[in-house]
């Protein structure tokens, strides 16, 4: 019995980092402009594609990995940078209808670039099973967990005590104050933009050995992403962090011991239970709404 | 007589006008199969459009509601015998008495919440669709019978074309009178700011229940309509995809514009058939232009469109 | 922000132009038009894509070396997206529009459904590309189809379970139309078969991990076997899965995992596992004087000289569907529709990549079940077991 919940757990948390790497893009790019990017699944597809291309075309697999991270964190800027700034002021929905067609755009261009099947990546350390309490661990799930917690501490020194991510933080807060304060808002928004694809392009080598690649993984990736940081309260990084973990462990748990046919429904439940309950999610504390 | 003169009452008689003229122009029943298509998803965008353009409330599972229309006129007709008119209003009903119920908690939630809540209520209802097999056959669908009514038959595409073409007709009419009534008028006010109108003493949340009530049955009666017309329905039609979809008509077409929600879905429907000349390219194209037209004209195409020609006109008599 | 009436003009205009741009109707040449509506894209693309594919590379050897009676043969493809509506659609647009004489395609069972309606009304020839036997299953005038059925592959796989005394099965199904009518006719043959299913599980679209799943399975009292139901990126998962965490019984998949995709993403996981496929796919172990032997063969060269990319047995579904309306045709002497119908249905032994066709008017598959045969991965390719 135990044996059964630890492998659950094993398999929720995992999950759960990548929703929550995911779910950190969303409350970044949020942050600083108040966008929904739902092309943030599409970074993990992009990573996971253009590495496994180049391993498969005989690249050093370190490199390949590097490369495919890149590629995200430059197409990421091409967004901001010819599809979200051209359109600064327009509406809240407006920008995330442009984000939506930005991911069809992105799965279209990978369709065409990396074909309509599906790849695997090698594991970066092997498929050899670790046993803990009974449960098998694969060692990618440790890649995942730890650098997932690499990436957690990273962004808070970067938010906290460097002149960029203080910048991100005071935009996030109030843009206009921050502008007049002499931050580059523009550069700020750029920077986000970099920034979630760069988490999103890392989440996508990561579980590129277990998800496996094709050209729409990042699809309901992106979802749960979502979810993840709606959970937690948009806008708070550590929140979504909170949040994609929940939902990960909720889906394994829901599936180990409840019902595998209703896994998805209900981490949607739990939120919409969350949502009212708290409707600012778990960690949104009570907001002020700018009148 | 001025209101009789209203700018509204020359929309709609030039929505009438095209929809009566356009048989003078399609040439085969593909035609009329695409313009049926866009005649029901402008139905379910004109409703959504007083969600989105007039109430200021994003919903991310209007797929939902039309799937649920859907699956209550095949499920009743097709395995209960009910008579499809019936099983319309049921689904109807029932969306309805479930969107109220669910709107007081949701429609509290505010911006990105709440496109949250919608969403996993959109999806919630997809996974029920999909799993249920017994009840709705599975991803792989269902056939529904055809629409009988009064003892007719509605079949071949002249008459799904005049029936849609009615209802989205007087959809829009009562739609129109809808914002024009004190409800709209209060609505434009809760779009503008909430807390204000909340202060001069409008029901905020009371509004918003009541156009979000509306906006899913009008989803769900086009729903029922589109199952009978296509004869067959599966569970894609409550995807998140189609929610998107759907919202994304009302945007491109223009937000706050009941005439722009019908061109966008017009838009949005013959797009993918005039990118099949794209072959391996359609995605490609199709996301560049919904990013290019939002980017360009991000008010939306018939606000946009509309300002230019002002403009022209403006200009030309100066 | 009302509409003003400056509007009716742009609104008109607009449709006008918008109906019009896609106006452009074809020269009235004499080829034969053939008309396909497949899953090109989407979840389907695993299934959609190969069969696209075989059918341009057929279409143009076929007018490469003179076309049919003379003829040559106009391909009109057109991508679903996976989506059943727009398949209706699509089809709407073969008949009326495009004016084919005959439609392949359907990747998937619901596509196919979702047209069947339109196509008897039209009259047209339709072949289907889809498993569910319900496409043929009563008959309908106008309709065809060439892959095995779904229920044919869960019998081929019971029987191969029954012959290693594996009685009690553990089943584990996608959220797709393909998957859920693996599980559905897997749960309504098992008690005929003697077997029962102890565990019955599903997983969602786009999950990337089953290990919850396996772990229930892995609980079942008395497990024997493992049955996967599912086809893509998933097959793969679960072979990788089901090693994770040591499922320790012989492990089962579909003609859903038939491809080399499979192996490759299982990195060394797919080991093992037995699935019933198309003899196509192990067209280098058939023997010398097998019947199929010069067709296969002849078919894999075919695509993977021209694709560089190893067959699935999928494609293997277009080019029967495509050679059987053809062959229809040359018999028919033209392309007159009721008689190329008739002639589908009196096809009589045609040699094709899916097997043996003989059709009849009560029989429109008439695939011989004797070509569709149980496989295992062995040292990462496919061994055929007799």
């Amino acid at each position: 019995m135990s044996a059964d919940f630890l492998q659950f757990l094993f398999s929720g948390i995992t999950q759960g980092a990548c929703y929550a790497l995911v779910g950190l893009g969303f409350s970044i790019i949020y942050n600083a402009s108040q966008v929904i990017n739902f092309a943030q699944g599409e970074f993990v597809m992009i990573a996971g594609m253009a590495a496994v291309a180049l391993i498969d075309a005989g690249a050093p697999f370190v490199l390949a990995l590097a490369a495919g991270v890149a590629l995200t964190v430059v197409v990421g800027v091409a967004l901001e940078k010819f599809a979200i700034e051209p359109a600064r002021n327009a509406s809240v929905v407006t920008l995330i209808i442009i984000t939506i067609g930005a991911s069809i755009f992105l799965r279209g261009a990978a369709e065409l670039l990396g074909g309509r099947g599906f790849r695997s990546m090698p594991a970066f350390s092997g498929n050899e099973p670790i046993v803990i309490g009974g449960a098998a661990l694969l060692p990618q799930s440790l890649w995942v967990l730890g650098v997932t917690v690499v990436i957690i501490f990273a962004l808070g020194r970067f938010f906290n005590s460097t002149m960029h991510g203080k910048a991100m933080l005071a935009t996030a807060y109030n843009p206009v104050m921050a502008q007049l304060m002499g931050i580059n808002t523009r550069l700020v928004l750029s920077l986000s933009f970099a920034l979630a694809a760069l988490l999103g392009g890392i989440a996508g080598v990561l579980i590129a050995p277990l998800s496996l690649t094709y050209s729409t993984v990042g699809v309901m990736l992106g979802l749960k992403g979502f979810c993840a940081a709606i959970l937690g309260g948009l806008g708070k990084p550590m929140g979504a962090i909170a949040g994609g973990l929940l939902v990960g462990v909720s889906e394994a748990m829901t599936a180990g011991y409840l019902s595998s046919a209703y896994k998805d429904a209900v981490a949607f439940v739990i939120i919409l239970v969350v949502l009212v309950v708290l409707p600012g999610g778990l960690f949104g504390g009570r907001s002020v709404e700018r009148v | 007589m001025a209101s009789l003169w209203q700018p509204r009452t020359g929309g709609l008689l030039a929505l009438a006008g095209v929809v009566a003229g356009l048989p003078l122009i399609l040439p085969n029943a593909f035609y009329y199969d695409v313009a049926i298509l866009v005649g029901i998803n402008a139905t379910v965008c004109v409703g959504l459009n007083l969600l989105i353009g007039y109430a200021g409330q994003i919903s991310l599972g209007h797929a939902g509601f039309f799937a649920l229309g859907a699956y209550a006129s095949a499920i009743l007709t097709g395995d209960h015998g009910w008579p499809p008119l019936a099983a319309l209003a049921a689904g109807a009903v029932g969306v309805g008495v479930l969107s109220f119920v669910l709107a007081q908690p949701i429609l509290k939630l505010k911006g990105h919440y709440l496109a949250m809540g919608t969403l996993g209520l959109g999806i919630i209802i997809s996974i029920v669709l999909n799993q249920e097999a017994g009840l709705t056959g599975g991803p792989d669908g269902m056939p529904v019978p055809s629409l009988r009514a009064l003892g007719h038959t509605v079949a071949g595409e002249h008459a799904w074309y005049a029936l849609v073409g009615l209802v989205l007709i007087v959809s829009v009419w009562l739609t129109l009178n809808l914002i024009d009534s004190p409800v709209g008028r209060a609505l434009q006010a809760v779009h503008g700011s909430e807390s204000a109108a909340a202060l001069t003493g409008v029901d905020v949340i009371r509004y918003k229940v009541l156009v979000f009530v509306v906006s899913a049955v009008l989803a769900s009666l086009a729903g029922s309509l589109f199952a009978h017309y296509a004869g067959f329905i599966t569970p894609a039609e409550a995807s998140f995809a189609r929610s998107i979809e759907l919202v994304t008509m009302v945007v491109l077409g223009g937000m706050a514009s009941t005439f722009g929600a019908v061109v966008g879905a017009a838009v949005l429907t013959i797009l993918p058939q005039a990118l099949t000349a794209f072959q391996d390219f359609k995605m490609l194209v199709f996301g560049a232009v919904l990013m290019g037209t939002m980017i360009f004209l991000r008010k939306g195409l018939v606000p946009t469109l509309a300002g230019l020609i002002r403009n022209r006109m403006r200009s030309g008599r100066a | 922000m009302h509409a003003r009436p400056s509007f009716r003009w742009l609104i008109a205009a607009f449709t006008i132009v918008a109906l019009a741009a896609s106006a452009v109707t074809a020269s009235a040449a004499e080829p034969i038009r053939l008309g396909a509506f497949l899953a090109v894209t989407g979840k389907g693309a695993f299934l959609g894509d190969p069969e696209k594919k075989t059918l341009e590379t057929y279409v143009e050897k076929v007018n490469g070396e003179g076309g049919v009676l003379g003829r040559k043969v106009e391909l009109i493809v057109y991508d679903t997206g996976s989506e059943a509506k727009e398949a209706l659609t699509f089809v709407k647009r073969l008949i009326e529009q495009d004016k084919v004489d005959a439609i392949i395609g359907g990747t998937s069972t619901g596509e196919t459904m979702a047209v069947i309606r339109e196509v008897e009304a039209a009259a047209v020839p339709f072949i289907s590309l889809a498993g569910g036997a319900e496409i043929v299953e009563p008959v309908k005038k106008w309709v065809f189809k060439t892959p095995h059925t779904d229920r044919l592959a869960v019998e081929k796989l019971f029987t191969d379970m029954k012959a290693r005394g594996l009685t009690k099965i553990g089943i584990l199904s996608g959220p797709g139309g393909f998957d859920k009518s693996c599980r559905t006719n897997a749960m309504a043959l098992a008690p005929a078969k003697g077997l029962a299913i102890v565990a019955d599980e599903t997983h969602g679209a786009g999950d990337t991990d089953m290990t919850p799943q396996l772990t229930r399975i892995k609980g079942a009292p008395g497990l024997q076997a493992f049955l996967y139901c599912g086809f893509g990126a998933p097959t793969s998962i679960v072979a990788k899965n089901v090693r994770q965490i040591g499922l320790g019984v012989p492990h089962y998949q579909t003609h859903g995992s038939a491809s080399m995709s499979f192996i490759q993403g299982a990195e060394g996981a797919a080991e093992g596992v037995r699935l019933p496929a198309a003899a196509l796919l192990v067209v280098d172990q058939l023997p010398a004087d097998h019947p199929q032997k010069a067709v296969a063969t002849a078919y894999r060269d075919a695509y993977t000289e021209r694709y560089k990319e190893p067959i699935s047995t999928f494609g293997g579904h277009a080019y029967d569907g495509l050679f059987i309306v053809l062959e229809a045709i040359k018999r028919a002497g033209g392309t007159d529709k009721a008689k190329v119908r008739d002639e589908i249905e009196k096809t009589n032994r045609f040699i094709g990549a899916d097997g043996i066709f003989t059709m009849s008017p009560t029989d429109h598959l008439g695939l011989d079940t004797a070509s569709f045969v149980m496989v295992e991965v062995k040292d990462g390719t496919w061994l055929l077991l007799n």
